[in-house]
């Protein structure tokens, strides 16, 4: 008997169907990549014990209520001259950090200042800035993170503007390269040491009433 | 006539598509690795506000996310329109969120428990009540790296 040729299996099509899988799983394939607000909360003390006193020059009052108004500090204003104010206030001082003295008394309802060792920029004057942040539970979210927003743009403009006259870069640009060197770190550090962002969020009130 | 040369005509060789499969293939693998599937399916409406000074999330295995939003149009007969939690698949009171704490925690290696990053979807719609009752069951149980999820965008409209 004749032996029968066994006929080879045709892997032409092999790559029609490889091609196939690959179009599914790249239309499948969501890159996103997660983005937001980072936000540290506080912990919850054991002890109730009184909070520090802060004198009220050194708070920045953020209000906002159940209708999304805003109130800063007992100024009625909108959303977009928010950002210049808390500027202002951060800076406690126009012509910062040429700072007069550690009382800032030319400048009454802006904050103090404290002399503070920053490592590798030497002894600097630092605002004892603190912003204060309340809201309604009214309030909705949208409007709670456009105001957050605001203030975190304020206090990374400062950074910017501050790290670029020091640095001759800005701070944006600092804090990318941190992880490529430790004297980019340190700089991006000592950025971050005079301007500390301080939000601190007050528990908020039930005048609105929630849902 | 010189030696070398074989054949009257010169034809000119096709292309060798036999690598083709095996290019095609190293590219599926790539892919059938990197895709993450959706794990949990939405249940509630979920469109987060655009911020301009967002930061990336780095480690996606260290991110635990919190749902908050109205329930979509077709669970809105069962649930009705007020803002729900949803923790991984279902509607969650925030009495539940102390458990859901723990069992993202336990999940994780010892190190990594304290570097979960609890990222909130919050609908832009919903009322700040519901989100400070999430924040205040956070902080109850010790899970204080949180993320406000948004979109960025280069300038917000008032």
């Amino acid at each position: 008997m004749a032996k029968r040729e066994i006929s080879e299996i045709n892997a032409g099509s092999m790559a029609d169907i490889a091609f196939l899988l690959l179009i599914f799983f790249l239309v499948t394939t969501t890159m996103d990549t997660d983005t937001g607000l980072i936000r540290r909360l506080p912990p919850i003390l054991d002890v109730q014990e009184p909070p520090p006193p802060i004198k009220q020059r050194n708070i920045f009052e953020v209000l906002v209520n159940a209708n999304d108004q805003l109130l800063v500090e007992g100024e009625y204003i909108q959303v977009s001259e928010l950002r210049k104010k808390a500027k202002e206030f951060i800076k406690s001082n126009p012509s910062f950090p040429s700072v007069i003295s550690p009382g800032n008394e030319n400048y009454p309802d802006m904050p103090e200042f404290k002399l503070e060792e920053v490592a590798g920029l030497g002894k600097m004057y630092v605002s004892k800035q603190i912003i204060s942040l309340q809201n309604d539970n009214g309030t909705s979210y949208e409007m709670y993170i456009k105001v957050q927003n605001e203030l975190v743009a304020a206090y990374n403009e400062l950074r910017n503007e501050f790290a670029l006259q020091k640095f001759g870069k800005s701070y944006t640009e600092l804090s990318q390269q941190a992880g490529s060197s430790d004297a980019i770190k340190e700089k991006a550090d000592a950025v971050k040491d005079v301007y500390p962002q301080r939000i601190s969020e007050a528990e908020p009130k039930k005048v609105g009433g929630a849902e | 006539m010189s030696k070398f040369r074989k054949n009257g005509k010169k034809s000119q060789p096709a292309v060798n598509t036999a690598a083709l499969p095996d290019i095609v293939f190293m590219l599926l693998f790539f892919f059938m690795v990197t895709t993450v599937m959706r794990e949990t399916s939405l249940k509630v409406i979920n469109v987060t506000p655009k911020a301009t000074e967002v930061d990336k999330l780095e480690k996606k295995s260290l991110v635990s996310y919190i749902y908050i939003g109205k329930p979509i149009k077709a669970l809105q007969g069962a649930f009705g329109t007020a803002p729900r939690i949803q923790l991984n698949d279902a509607f969650k009171e925030k009495e539940d969120i102390f458990q859901f704490v723990e069992m993202e925690k336990s999940e994780r290696n010892e190190v990594e428990r304290n570097m979960i990053t609890w990222s909130l979807k919050v609908d832009k719609d919903t009322k700040m009540g519901i989100v400070t009752d999430v924040k205040q069951e956070l902080r109850k149980a010790d899970a204080l790296k949180i993320n406000y999820s948004t979109k960025k965008t280069d300038n917000i409209s008032n």
